[in-house]
């Protein structure tokens, strides 16, 4: 070795050989592939839109589209079929409401504990802890809905239908509560201290300053987080499937009502051979479900984006 | 309460109104009074779910733990329930969810790096930035639909038929959006002078991330990884609408032939055994059936946090 | 926290070795160390730097002041190209390495930061071995020599070596701020580069640090040509042969070469009022 020790400018050439081009080309490579791997999003949404459009077309060709969106009565696979679909709409909205109203203001007073009364360390096990409600599989608490809170609403509500829209949408609320209160939280907990210290300044109590001064500016942070909880409980699927039923009818919150959901996983147990116009309602109604969803997603990142420049 | 002390300025000394001290002490009692019940108010609402899964996780266990033995393990699925087991379930959903793992995790973290590490702030990164937001709130029903329109049935390439890598392709589009976001934000942790310190030696920009970069915000990726991975291991109703068979009799072979077979999986093994007609099968095979299924989600789980731990202790 | 994005089109660079060799080789007096003519930085539409020229002298230590905020170390980060990685980030101007200049057509940046090093305000260690920091920009450079005689010259040059040679496998993270400095120091020495940018390197550390670090560069400045930004007047009254003052004269005006000169002159008899009076202490 002749070189100098590390004398700039000096470099001994043979010591030091970079494949340049070498690297210049895995720099593109992985650029190149890293950004398809991206763009794949873009991919999968389009081929969302594509397939529920292609196979809700055909079904178009043979069931007016009127006689979809407004008809009383879903009866696919009779000999005299029919598709309204508003049975199947009413399911949904009855479930999804039912669930609203527990996982709204549970999930939302659950936020306000996390965010301004939760000491750190309690804090700090009860999130994941909360989060786990949200990671219990679907199908568990079907299972649970059914075989234990519907009998002991029967003891309340006598006549209750094994299978109805209360007991799942209950079920549904608390499954959703981890989502109300994990996003209503970081918006909460987002809300600068120096409003919170205005309030105590003037005298407010805790309370007061968490629901007069810190909720009202988390607002629409808090909106996102119950578009959301409402958007899940508009796609849920196995809880309905299993705990409400699955007769398409315009029923009371204690008997059995059939969702879109519940209705896709219904005709997709059984063998139903593509081409069939009980195959298109799969796509129909999916569609209808990814329009009303896609909605209220919009409707969320619309919110989060306002609560984001506020502040 | 510290607060409680401030309170002592407010209400009735607004200008003009005579200063009355008693009625002034009514006020400040009665609020506190609202105050401790809210306190308690929302003390409940946040530990109603802990309760509600404590009842729940109870109430399985007692119904499921006794039907859980050996036999139950190693048994295929039957009419008769004495016989029945979630054997080839059991096999169905780790194949699912290892197939799963090996298609979301390069695909994810590349492009979570792309974005992180790469992308410019145009239209395109903002579009595809919204698009993954959007995916990830998509009703997992609704990439079960997708699936069976375009890799089971077929929509411009002939279908493949409900065999397990179309089931796996579906599951992976649902989770790849989480394990994007997961990563991404692991990838933002990573302090921008490590960046810095690499480019400023003469390093390219992969070169920076996987050496560095990358390494720095595995563990953290990892999590978000394993909680997607179990959430798709639970998934029950993508699966069922792109054909997955709800009755196993039988078990995948564990070789490549699998891949183009028909398969079970462990939730809708248990959502077929809820819907049988014989009381047997609910009462008994399903919570036996979601026993074994949350053991398996907290094994998951649990190497996850094994895993995270050792790695972070190791830096 | 900043986010490094793209650096500008990637082009074709020939071999490096004649690059390397060509550092080395031209020993005019004109194209020696850096000449920087008509130098701006711009942040998106923000011009933070305008119009600078100075010629850094090789094998001198030339220092960098002036008050906070006047876009020193946004300039010293032109001197290698470091600045483009800030998102919106842009250079204009003809920045020359030994008659050769970095921002032409074609110039890579990624070999001009290997000719070019930096050593940044707050020590950035990455999170490997001891060995590792130093070894891996080697490394990622093609070195073929014998890589432990290199780690351990680096560290001896920057002072470092008797205190981690019994624990090369530990984590950078596990030494001290002043010795993650220097270790950051030998990290860049390991590449051997031709020139040494410190943007306030002592700037996070306590007094005994710095003066190690100052020990070390007195050694450095025998060897390559160094370039240092520093808030401390007295640092650079002790280290520098040269120095650089910048300032802003209006409020949202981008910063400027105010004076430079040997840094006996300017800090004796500087020929602006403004130089005397922050070099005496009046105000920054």
């Amino acid at each position: 070795m002749s070189v100098q020790a590390g004398r700039g400018g000096e470099r001994d050439p043979n010591l030091w050989r970079r494949n340049v081009r070498a690297s210049k080309l895995r720099e593109r490579g992985v650029t190149t592939l890293f950004a398809a791997f991206a763009y794949l999003s873009i991919l999968t949404t389009f081929g969302i839109v594509l397939v529920l459009i292609f196979e809700t077309i055909n079904f178009f060709r043979q069931v007016p589209i009127f006689d979809y969106l407004f008809g009383t009565t879903w009866r696919p696979g009779f000999a005299r079929a029919e598709f309204g679909v508003l049975p199947l709409i009413y399911g949904t909205l009855l479930t999804t409401a039912i669930a609203a109203a527990v996982a709204l203001p549970i999930g939302l007073l659950a936020a306000i504990y996390l965010s301004e009364y939760a000491p750190t360390g309690l804090r700090r096990w009860l999130k994941p802890a909360l989060e786990i409600l949200a990671g219990v599989p679907t199908v568990v608490y079907g299972y649970f809905a059914l075989t234990f809170l519907t009998p002991l609403l029967g003891n309340v509500f006598t006549g209750i239908s094994t299978f109805n829209a209360l007991s799942a949408g209950l079920i549904m609320g608390v499954m959703i509560i981890p989502t109300v209160a994990s996003v209503s939280e970081d918006a909460i907990y987002a809300v600068p201290r120096g409003l919170r210290e205005g309030g105590y300044a003037l005298g407010a109590t805790k309370r007061e300053v968490a629901t007069r001064i810190v909720v009202p500016a988390a607002l629409s942070g808090i909106a996102a987080s119950f578009v959301l909880g409402i958007s899940r409980a508009v796609g849920e699927t196995m809880i309905v499937a299993i705990a409400a039923g699955n007769l398409a009818q315009f029923g009371g919150p204690l008997e059995s009502v059939q969702t879109m959901t519940a209705y896709i996983v219904a005709v997709s147990t059984g063998e139903t051979a593509a081409g069939t116009i009980t195959y298109q309602t799969i796509f129909v109604v999916g569609a209808t479900l990814f329009v009303m969803t896609l909605i209220l997603n919009i409707l969320s990142i619309i919110f989060v984006r306002r609560f984001r420049e506020t502040y | 309460m510290s607060e409680s002390q401030t309170e002592v300025a407010t209400r009735g000394s607004g200008p003009g109104e005579p200063e009355d001290k008693t009625a002034f002490k009514n006020t400040s009692n009665n609020r506190n009074l609202t105050d401790k019940l809210f306190t308690v108010l929302v003390t409940a609402a946040a530990f109603f779910g802990i309760v509600v899964l404590a009842v729940l996780l109870v109430d399985v266990f007692r119904d499921g733990l006794p039907f859980v033995d050996g036999q139950f393990l190693t048994s295929l699925s039957s009419i008769t329930p004495e016989n029945a087991g979630v054997y080839g379930a059991l096999v169905g959903s780790i194949l699912l969810i290892v197939l799963t793992a090996l298609i979301t995790v390069p695909i994810g973290v590349g492009a979570a790096i792309y974005l992180e590490e790469y992308a410019g702030d145009n239209f395109f990164t903002r579009a595809v930035e919204v698009t993954i937001s959007n995916l990830a709130a998509v009703p997992s029903i609704i990439y079960g639909i997708l699936g069976l329109g375009l890799f089971v049935n077929g929509l411009i390439v002939p279908g493949m038929g409900p065999i397990l890598l179309a089931g796996a392709l579906t599951l992976s589009l649902l989770v790849l959006p989480v394990i994007i976001i997961a990563t991404r934000e692991a990838l933002r942790a990573v302090p921008g002078s490590v960046r810095e310190g690499g480019i400023a030696l003469g390093a390219t920009r992969w070169e920076v991330t996987r050496d560095h970069v990358l390494p720095s915000a595995l563990p953290g990726a990892l999590t978000g990884m394993i909680l997607a991975l179990s959430r798709a291991l639970g998934e029950t109703a993508p699966l069922i609408v792109v054909g997955a068979v709800t009755f196993a009799t039988f078990a995948p072979p564990i070789s490549p032939e699998a891949l183009f077979g028909r398969y079970g999986a462990l939730p809708i093994q248990i959502y077929d055994y809820i819907q049988r007609f014989r009381p047997e099968f609910k009462d008994e095979l399903a919570p036996a059936g979601i026993v074994v299924m949350m053991v398996v989600l907290l094994l998951v789980n649990s190497v996850a946090i094994v895993l995270r731990n050792r790695w972070q202790a190791r830096r | 926290m900043v986010n490094i994005r793209r650096i500008g089109e990637e082009q074709r660079v020939r071999e490096t070795s004649k690059d390397v060799a060509k550092g080395g080789a031209q020993q005019t007096p004109e194209s020696n160390g850096m000449t920087v003519e008509d130098l701006s930085a711009f942040y998106g539409s923000f011009k933070a730097v305008t119009d600078v020229n100075m010629q850094i002298k090789r094998n001198k230590v030339t220092a960098l002041i002036g008050p906070s905020g006047c876009g020193k170390s946004t300039y010293i980060r032109c001197l290698n190209r470091m600045h483009e990685v800030i998102p919106g980030a842009y250079a204009e101007g003809k920045v020359a390495l030994d008659g050769q200049d970095i921002y032409a057509k074609g110039a890579d940046p990624v070999n001009i930061r290997r000719r070019i090093g930096m050593v940044f305000q707050k020590p950035n260690p990455f999170s490997k071995s001891i060995y590792e920091n130093v070894a891996w920009g080697a490394k990622i450079n093609g070195y073929r020599g014998d890589m432990d005689e290199l780690v351990e010259r680096s560290l001896k040059q920057a002072a470092l070596w008797d205190e981690v040679k019994d624990r090369l496998k530990e984590s950078g993270y596990s030494l001290s701020g002043g010795q993650q400095q220097r270790l950051v120091i030998a990290r860049t020495l390991a590449v051997e580069p031709e020139v040494i940018l410190m943007d306030e390197p002592a700037s996070a550390l306590d007094p005994v640090s710095t003066q190690k670090i100052e020990d070390t560069m007195e050694d450095l400045k025998k060897k390559y040509t160094v370039v240092i930004v520093t808030h401390n007047m007295q640092q650079a009254a002790r280290i520098s042969d040269y120095t650089g003052f910048f300032y802003i004269e209006n409020m949202g005006d981008p910063g400027r070469l105010w004076e430079f000169d040997e840094t006996s002159k300017m800090f004796s008899n500087p020929d602006r009022k403004e130089t005397e009076d922050y070099v005496t202490g009046r105000f920054g």
